[in-house]
């Protein structure tokens, strides 16, 4: 939105009074501040802004955010949101949810939120673990991990949340990472400005249940060689030289190379906008587990029309079609007759 | 055709008569039933209709578990209900016999499609022999006609193969009950051209299957007399039919035309409930939302978000469905804001009975929630009444900011009757104010917006909804201490924002209309108080009126509104020693009026899926009468 009627704003305008509730070191904070010191740049106002969450910790985030916003219950964040966005096609709604949240209890209000490209900017914030009950495994959550549900280690197959909102048809899916702000801002910019239902997959440290999950691949040291970044219509390349890149071999599938052993001309180039998934999902794929080389930045990128969009053309169409609604008629619509 | 019935036929009045169509679900008996019933509804006649079919779509043809049957009572006077046992029973095949028979009343008319006796489906419905041969009939006046041939043999002009033609069967079956209570045929001919008019071949052979079986009654010797059941004396005014599920979609449409406020359902498809989905969805042009949700939680949650939005929100379920949406019912009760719940109940518990009615939800809607939760709840009590139950639930939930039950079930869902047709200028305005502005002083000369700063009145609070500037905030299913609305964790506020809740649901007592008693000698004057809720109505109503028509006395009160109950309730009560509560469940508006008011009430209870008979609640109330105090 560029209406220049929109005051200009500062973080602390879109900061409310409530205190900040998280433990000390918490990933979730550096989410807050990344979003709280967007927001003034995305040209929305206050009022015309929703955050909508579920349970978990990261849904005390809308009590953060000085914006109108519901803190509804486990797993059904979309499904309100898609209410509201539905009901109300001039807001900007966010959906903040988490692994637990969004892919265990409310995997199905997700799933067909994608699918319908409801107007919703759907933030999951990812730490494998389940916080606010203290330490459970979560759908994402690596086979063999011990946790106090899983004293022998998980059994259970993780989801691939890029995979997953890939098959369910969504039209924007894109991943990031609570240590980079500058990343961050840029995935949630992209997220905001699509029409439809845009996924962000966020990968949060929770240091109380899961402290260095990401270790692995976020560390200072580990971020050149074990990030992928992903840039439509750049080659993907990664690596302390960008000595690393991707390429699609001989039997279609997407696997990582030194650039030296193939040429860079055989470097996969990246194309969000691609209509087929298929591309899209084999990244998603490329690494088991955030202990591998791991693509970060918008895997997809597509138009289709929004869900909103679509019921607002059907209510227009009625009008045009029937004329605005007359109660009395209606009621004499059926066959009547006088006595 | 001619108006007159031929010579040697003679025509017989009745006030009244109660008609069975009865056969396979494939035989088209709903439609036929319904098509019966619009005739006589337009031909002027009072009427209440009760379809009863199978849960399978389409049952293994010829079975007892496939029959489908609808009940239709015409009237020249008013009624109340579909009527007990059929005068006239139409069977299309032996199992439709065999499932009715014992229904039909003694002396009644069985009007059997002959070509369907033969040995298979015998052989399937169960019978060892034919019982139109064995004599097992002799107590009916049992005509035989053989539809089928005679509905291939009609329709042969228009080329279709017997196997298509046969399927008109059910409109010759219309058109001899057409003919035998004399019903204006032009209403069924015009229909048939407006359904089938895109396959003309259909819509020709229905025509002449209809026509070949209103002329079959005209000039076959089969039948000695044809009837006529003149127009009831209804009170002056535009009559339409309605049933009770479009009558809840149409008190949608006017609860957003009369709130001004957009309509959102959000909704997941479930029998009985589905065709309020439906019909609301035909209604865009009303500014009228539907969202098929992905299932019945989402269907509520979206409600929930609309509702916040600004919209009246509205989710439609049955008993399955208020299972499910339950967590999100509690988030609505905590997050005060306006909500339509609609229970089209049926016969339980888990899928039980999809298709048949019961009314054991009224405990789920009380209590169903964890927590202190309390829901107001309005009751249907019979199908055009679903229309102004409707916006009173709506009225409900928009002046006290909650959610609202409204309970029907799938006798009024799919029952139909003649409705008065309000004049839409003379109802209420139902319409409430957004907060535009702050409301609290925060002591420094400045003002805040507080989101749970309740109307001293009604205990509401307000509904200030995005993009109003300055009154940003955020609500959620935590606690929130008093006024501000901010989670809290604090035991004294808790207990005292749990009371509050409670109050505004106890406080809208003061805001219903009082239960009306009918006891022609004044309160108390009757031995027994019958009281009911729901779709019981009419059934309770006609055994009362047969009771007085005894010469004795009774006393009936019907609630509406079953939370909070109306203020005089108590003391109508207490005027009674004897109170008989009739439920299609095991006793459970009893087991409330019992525990809320120490009543001696006694139940009489009915859980098999279909209404009772105003017979069975008459021999209760003759027996309560009859007992020692």
């Amino acid at each position: 939105m560029t209406d220049v009627s929109v005051p200009v704003t500062t973080k602390k305008d879109w900061t409310s009074d409530q205190e900040v509730r998280w433990c000390p070191g918490c990933g979730d904070y550096s989410i807050l501040t990344a979003v709280q010191m967007l927001m003034p740049e995305l040209g929305d106002t206050r009022e015309n802004t929703v955050f909508v969450s579920g349970i978990g910790c990261s849904s005390r985030f809308p009590y953060y955010m000085n914006t109108y916003g519901i803190h509804s219950i486990h797993g059904r964040a979309p499904a309100v949101a898609t209410g509201v966005a539905v009901a109300r096609p001039d807001l900007s709604v966010w959906v903040i949810t988490g692994d637990g949240d969004g892919l265990s209890i409310g995997g199905n209000h997700l799933i067909h939120a994608l699918r319908r490209n409801v107007n919703l900017t759907i933030l999951l914030f990812n730490n494998q673990i389940y916080g606010l009950t203290k330490g459970q495994y979560s759908p994402t959550s690596e086979v063999g991990k011990v946790t106090k549900s899983t004293p022998f280690g998980s059994i259970d197959h993780p989801f691939n949340p890029i995979s997953l909102a890939l098959g369910a048809e969504a039209t924007f899916v894109a991943r990031t990472h609570d240590m980079d702000r500058k990343h961050m801002q840029e995935v949630f910019r992209r997220a905001h400005r699509h029409r439809g239902a845009a996924f962000v997959e966020i990968y949060q440290n929770c240091n109380v249940f899961n402290d260095g999950a990401f270790d692995q691949i976020l560390s200072k040291e580990a971020r050149p060689t074990n990030l992928i970044p992903l840039e439509h219509g750049q080659p993907i390349r990664f690596g302390a030289d960008h000595e690393k890149g991707v390429i699609v071999d001989g039997q279609g599938k997407a696997r990582i190379v030194d650039v030296a052993d193939v040429g860079e001309d055989a470097i996969l180039v990246h194309d969000e906008q691609r209509a087929e998934p298929g591309l899209a999902f084999m990244l998603s794929r490329l690494a088991t587990g955030p202990y591998e080389p791991t693509p970060v930045g918008v895997f997809r990128a597509v138009d289709r029309p929004t869900y909103g969009e679509e019921v607002q053309r059907q209510l227009v169409a009625a009008q045009e079609r029937q004329g605005p609604g007359d109660l009395a008629a209606l009621l004499r619509s059926g066959a009547t007759w006088e006595v | 055709m001619t108006d007159i019935a031929a010579p040697g036929h003679q025509s017989t009045e009745l006030d009244r008569v109660v008609i069975r169509f009865a056969g396979d679900s494939g035989d088209g008996m709903q439609l036929t039933g319904d098509r019966f019933t619009s005739a006589s509804a337009v031909f002027g006649n009072d009427l209440s209709t009760l379809p009863d079919y199978p849960a399978e779509i389409r049952a293994p043809a010829g079975t007892l578990a496939g029959v489908s049957a609808f009940q239709v009572h015409i009237s020249d006077h008013d009624i109340l209900t579909p009527g007990d046992s059929p005068s006239v029973l139409v069977a299309m095949n032996p199992a439709a016999l065999k499932a009715n028979l014992h229904d039909l009343l003694p002396g009644g008319t069985l009007i059997v499609n002959s070509d369907a006796f033969e040995e298979r489906n015998l052989t399937k419905a169960g019978y060892a022999e034919n019982p139109l041969g064995d004599g097992s009939l002799k107590a009916f006046t049992v005509y035989e006609v053989p539809m089928t041939s005679l509905t291939v043999e009609a329709t042969k002009p228009t080329g279709a193969k017997p196997r298509d033609a046969e399927r008109s069967k059910n409109f010759f079956a219309l058109g001899v009950i057409s003919w035998m209570y004399t019903r204006p045929t032009e209403p069924t001919l015009e229909w048939i051209q407006s359904k089938f008019g895109n396959n003309q071949t259909v819509a020709e052979a229905n025509t002449l299957a209809f026509k070949a079986g209103y002329n079959f009654g005209e000039t076959a010797e089969l039948f000695e007399s044809n009837y006529q059941v003149k127009p009831a004396a209804l009170e002056p005014g535009l009559y339409t039919q309605i049933s009770g599920n479009v009558a809840v979609a149409y008190g949608l449409i006017a609860a957003g035309q009369l709130s001004k406020l957009p309509v959102f359902l959000g909704s997941y498809p479930i029998t009985p409930a589905s065709d309020i989905l439906h019909e609301l969805s035909r209604h865009k042009n009303f500014g009228v939302r539907t969202l098929q949700a992905e299932d019945e939680i989402a269907g509520v949650s979206s409600a929930i978000g609309a509702a916040f939005a600004g919209h009246l929100a509205v989710t439609t379920t049955s008993g399955p469905g208020i299972d499910l949406k339950s967590e999100a019912i509690g988030l609505a009760v905590s997050l005060e804001l306006p909500l339509l719940i609609i229970d089209i109940q049926r016969g339980g518990p888990s899928t039980g009975l999809p298709t048949k009615t019961e009314q054991a939800d009224l405990l789920l809607a009380l209590f169903g929630r964890h927590g202190e939760a309390p829901v107001p709840i309005v009751a249907a009590k019979t199908p055009a009444h679903c229309f102004e139950a409707t916006i009173e639930a709506a009225r409900i939930a928009l002046k006290y900011r909650t959610p609202v039950f409204l309970l029907s079930d799938g006798y009024l869902a799919n029952g139909a009757e003649p409705w008065k047709l309000p004049d839409v200028a003379t109802l209420p305005d139902i319409a409430v104010p957004f907060a535009d502005g702050p409301n609290h002083d925060r002591g420094d000369g400045t003002r805040e917006f507080w989101p749970y700063l309740r109307d001293p009145e009604t205990l509401a609070r307000p509904w200030a909804i995005p993009g109003t500037p300055g009154l940003e905030h955020r609500i959620g299913g935590l606690e929130k201490a008093d006024g501000t609305g901010n989670i809290s964790y604090d035991p004294a506020n808790h207990e005292h924002m749990v009371r509050l809740r409670q109050a505004k649901v106890d406080g809208i007592a003061d805001d219903i209309a009082p239960v009306e008693l009918d006891d022609p000698d004044g309160p108390g004057g009757a031995p027994v108080l019958v009281v009911g809720w729901g779709s019981t109505y009419g059934t309770i109503a006609a055994a009362v009126r047969r009771v007085r028509a005894r010469g004795l006395k009774v006393a009936q009160a019907h609630l509406i509104h079953l939370q909070p109950f109306p203020p005089n309730l108590e003391d109508i009560l207490g005027r009674y020693d004897k109170v008989l509560v009739p439920e299609m469940n095991l006793g459970q508006l009893a087991f409330v009026l019992r525990g809320r008011y120490l009543t001696n009430a006694q139940s009489i209870n009915k859980v098999q899926g279909l209404p009772f008979k105003a017979a069975e609640i008459e021999s209760a109330i003759v027996q309560l009468l009859e007992s020692n105090p």
